[in-house]
């Protein structure tokens, strides 16, 4: 967990670490991105549709090639390694007891009981009335607690609404905030008004004497083309966010490797840009250890090895970790395992 | 046109597996030649890899709830369409087998008439199993005591060697009345009956990936199934005339689940004329017994 600081802290990359700006900083750092001391809507629109274009083609044709590299042995071990490391192990349903929550974070401080070689995940993720519960099983363990906030999934709720639910969050001890952006106010084209919330969110987040963590999901699924992606992870970073996150996994299709290499691309842009280095989250619909380790592959190939990191790289998913774990049992073991040897989610 | 008659292109197949009701190329890409008893080329088949086996075990286990959850009677109903559609194959397995075997055409047509009547013969045991291997319990005290035999689970059965269909069948039917799943590595190098009845069960009314047919090397597939946790019972009887693999091999490998073995009766492969058993099926049950208070 990045502590505040006054100057803001370089990560592992030399690239600044993005909670670690102040407000100013961040408002500075986009005016200068933007072009403009306003931030007006002009200004921001002229700025992100003047970005370029996406080749939808070429960019299926780049994930394709990026999933089809082999990986196995030892190479395939720290891979697996590596994705466990990264998962935000998520519960997020109307039906989430404070056992299920508890039963969650189990699962995290021991994902393989019997092996004490693996790594746990980097956070449970959960909605904000469970915080508290997660953060008492958990005690005083390193995994952060991430909680979804601002009327989520939807978002479709009023400014008030939507900063109290973070605020409930914040102060229930969530080191990570996940928030989702007014897709219906970015669609109709007032960015102005997608930054504000943003930012809104992020004091928020920055209030507290140990901030949190903010995560921007976009829901790549409703913002119908490429190019509205790319706006959208620029627009979110701009704000200060500290990761982008392509999904709330409510909404069909969720995370896809196309999207993710986009996100990723926008990273390593942004970071050029600034200076700044904002994470990404593909969240809902990897289920695999295989799809995970694809998008391991392109973080390295899109982004870089800097991103290769807990700290600016998540997965999003409940089943996936299960899946992960069987894999890692064959890797030790020789022999194909199966589902009676992990947990039933 | 010429009007002089040209011998016809021979139109080669080249067969692939079956797999939760698919039928997909080998993972792996390969495939080998099937020749028949005389060696001449018969057809390619799909030879399997060990992640074939992976996929084909990941189908069954998915398949098997719904399999086993159907009602006995609809089970009995489901496979005695698989009989009438074998009848309707009739002169295609009896070809296959005579090639495949190098027996006459008249054994061919007694040995695939003992293969449907088999199989008929099995499809009417599935409602009627728990009453013979089932029983009300006598117990001191006031309760129903009831056993009753339930699936095993995901079945893995080698199929038999030399005898293509009816050794397939004989080992195949009795597996699926109770309710398991299955996963079939075929006969090695007799593997076309195995895939024609895998062509009669994906138009049969057999829910996908109850039955799963794998071709290729027994000795290069057949130890990851019996090593596979996810597998919970194995039938040996393809090992026996394997190259390369014994099946004491095998069980040894199946005792890391604790995994259900049927050996292989004898150490030669009988004629399977005479196979036919209750004991066939009751080799991959359970028996659940459950306690219930009877009233005052």
């Amino acid at each position: 967990m990045a502590t505040t600081t006054t100057a803001p802290a370089p990560s592992s990359t030399g690239g600044t670490h993005p909670a670690t700006r102040s407000a100013q900083q961040v408002s500075a750092d986009a005016s200068g991105v933007v072009g403009s001391d306003q931030l007006s809507n002009a200004a921001l629109r002229t700025f992100l549709h003047g970005l370029p274009g996406v080749d939808a083609v070429g960019l299926a044709g780049r994930a394709a090639q990026l999933g089809s590299r082999s990986i196995k042995t030892t190479a395939k071990a720290w891979g697996l390694d590596t994705v466990i490391s990264m998962i935000d192990l998520t519960t997020l349903e109307g039906a989430d007891t404070p056992g299920k929550v508890r039963s969650l974070v189990a699962k995290a401080l021991t994902p393989q009981p019997g092996d004490a070689s693996c790594p746990r995940p980097a956070a449970v993720c959960v909605y904000g009335d469970r915080v508290q519960i997660a953060k008492e099983a958990l005690g005083g363990a390193p995994i952060a607690v991430a909680a979804v906030a601002t009327g989520f999934p939807a978002g479709r709720a009023g400014t008030a609404a939507r900063l109290a639910d973070t605020q409930d969050a914040v102060d229930a001890g969530a080191d990570e905030i996940d928030m989702v952006i007014d897709r219906g106010a970015f669609l109709a084209g007032d960015y102005r008004k997608v930054y504000d919330d943003i930012v809104a969110v992020r004091e928020v987040c920055q209030s507290r004497a140990e901030p949190a963590h903010l995560k921007v999901i976009l829901e790549t699924g409703e913002l119908a083309t490429n190019d509205n992606v790319r706006r959208a992870s620029w627009l979110a970073m701009l704000a200060g966010a500290d990761f982008i996150k392509t999904s709330t996994g409510k909404v069909s299709p969720a995370a896809t490797l196309p999207v993710t290499v986009l996100m990723l691309e926008a990273v390593r842009d942004f970071l050029a840009a600034t200076g700044v280095q904002v994470g990404v989250k593909p969240a809902g619909g990897i289920r695999s250890a295989k799809d995970a380790l694809k998008y391991l592959v392109a973080v390295n190939e899109v982004a870089g090895e800097a991103w290769l990191d807990p700290e600016f790289f998540r997965f999003g998913a409940s089943s996936l970790l299960n899946d992960v774990l069987l894999q890692r049992l064959k890797l030790t073991s020789g022999v194909y395992s199966g589902t009676d040897y992990v947990t039933i989610d | 046109m010429s009007s002089t008659t040209t011998p016809r292109l021979d139109v080669r197949k080249t067969y692939k597996l079956f797999v939760g009701g698919k039928f997909p190329r080998s993972e792996s890409g390969r495939t080998y030649e099937i020749t028949t008893a005389e060696g001449t080329f018969a057809a390619n088949a799909a030879l399997a890899s060990r992640k074939d086996a992976r996929d084909a075990v990941r189908a069954a286990r998915a398949a098997q709830p719904g399999w086993a959850g159907a009602t006995a009677y609809n089970r009995g109903q489901v496979l005695y369409r698989v009989a009438e559609l074998l009848e309707g194959r009739r002169a295609q397995f009896v070809g296959d087998v005579a090639a495949g075997e190098g027996v006459s055409a008249k054994k061919a047509e007694e040995l695939v008439s003992a293969a449907i009547d088999r199989w008929v013969w099995y499809a009417g045991w599935t409602d009627k199993v728990a009453q013979v291997a089932g029983n009300a319990n006598p117990v001191a005290g006031p309760y129903f005591n009831l056993s009753v035999p339930e699936p095993t689970g995901v079945v893995a059965v080698l199929a038999p060697q030399a005898s293509s269909l009816l050794g397939l069948v004989s080992v195949l039917a009795p597996v699926l009345v109770s309710g398991n799943s299955v996963v079939v590595l075929s006969s090695q190098d007799r593997p076309l009956p195995a895939v024609t009845l895998s062509e009669v069960l994906a138009t049969s009314d057999v829910p996908g990936g109850v039955v799963n047919v794998l071709t290729g090397r027994t000795a290069e597939v057949a130890p990851h199934l019996a090593a596979h946790m996810d597998v919970n019972a194995i039938d040996l009887a393809g090992a026996l005339g394997a190259d390369g693999i014994t099946w004491g091999e095998l069980e040894a490998d199946a005792a890391e689940n604790l995994k259900r073995v049927r050996r292989p009766a004898g150490e030669t492969e009988g004629d399977w004329l005479d196979t036919q058993s209750l004991e066939a099926i009751l080799a991959f049950t359970e028996t659940k017994t459950v306690w219930h208070p009877k009233g005052m």
